[in-house]
């Protein structure tokens, strides 16, 4: 479920962490930049891992910073297309069920991905299993926030947050921002052995 | 920014662990730090949840000896040494086609393998 990504930037040092080791403020400005921040078509970036080349310093006329380019490795959330992860029920709605990790929220398994049959019960607002146990009866089982879910990752969908036109009608631009997560996951739970962990327990 | 790869290798729950541990106890950094303080935090309690929070290297390189005969794909091991599986149900999920690359016994095997190299405190944990 973790990578190392490999990038390459120039980084700016201002001149009041020249004092410093140059390993240090390095460190401490990739992090700052890329820490907690999703890399488009790379993935969610957790910490820096070890930096594999500094190249030399440059001085631009104007600006009293230093300017390093750098080549490291970065701790990035990717996990791979069919990987099983475990996580917890943040909500259920119409759209699916809503799975946190705690670190990364954006993973929805869709209602076609339940176990089936599955159906959402309005009023309880959460996504029942309707188990056939059979002898012709249904036993609910019902999928509640809180609960710990395996599931399968099927898809992904990264999302580049381009910088809105100012003629942009102000009713879109808030829908927009509502829905749009810049790293989203798929999950699935249609397989024996998919879904909360409760489920399974005595097989 | 420029990415050279954005996958140059894969990493285990217990090497994320072992890092994001140790820089959150480097207390200079994380008084600056507001983001990395914060992903680093919401990572690690949740690795503290997964079975890695047991693991030690020297048990996860027996561990990946003894899986050599089950010629599994990096990944496949990669996920079994994360879940630390302790049913065949379990094994099939994360095996693909595990029905026809291995034998009721080879699973059985390898449960037996992950249990006596990942599980070993359970009682005390």
């Amino acid at each position: 479920m973790f990578v190392l990504a490999e990038l390459k930037d120039t980084v700016r040092i201002p001149p009041w962490e020249f004092k410093r080791k140059l390993n240090d403020a390095i460190t401490d400005e990739l992090n700052r930049k890329l820490a907690n921040k999703v890399y488009n078509d790379v993935g969610l970036c957790i910490a820096l891992h070890d930096i594999t080349k500094i190249e030399e310093s440059y001085i631009f006329p104007g600006d009293g910073a230093s300017h390093t380019k750098v080549v490291f490795r970065y701790i990035v959330f990717r996990p791979f297309m069919e990987e099983i992860l475990i996580g917890k029920i943040r909500s259920c709605s119409v759209d699916g069920v809503h799975v946190t990790l705690g670190f990364f929220e954006d993973i929805v398994i869709p209602p076609h991905k339940l176990q089936h049959p599955s159906r959402f019960d309005q009023m309880e607002q959460a996504w029942v299993w309707e188990y056939d146990t059979g002898d012709g009866e249904k036993h609910d089982l019902f999928m509640d926030a809180g609960e710990i879910i395996r599931f399968r990752v099927i898809s992904e969908t990264f999302t580049e947050a381009l910088p809105t036109g100012p003629n942009m009608s102000s009713e879109t631009e808030t829908s927009e921002a509502k829905n749009t997560s810049p790293y989203s996951l798929g999950g699935a739970i249609d397989e024996q052995g998919l879904g909360l962990l409760t489920w399974w327990e005595n097989t | 920014m420029e990415v050279l790869k954005d996958c140059s290798a894969y990493l285990s729950n217990y090497e994320v662990l072992n890092i994001l541990q140790n820089i959150k106890s480097d207390k200079k950094q994380k008084m600056k730090q507001n983001q990395l303080a914060s992903i680093t935090y919401q990572t690690v309690r949740y690795l503290e949840e997964t079975p890695c929070k047991r693991q030690i290297p020297e048990k996860i390189r027996g561990f990946l000896k003894a899986l050599e005969p089950y010629n599994l794909t990096k990944c496949e091991k990669l996920t079994v040494l994360n879940m630390s599986p302790k049913t065949p149900l379990e094994i099939q999920l994360i095996i693909e086609d595990s029905e026809d690359r291995l034998t009721d016994d080879e699973v059985n095997s390898l449960l037996q393998v992950v249990a006596n190299f990942l599980g070993e405190d359970e009682q005390d944990g």
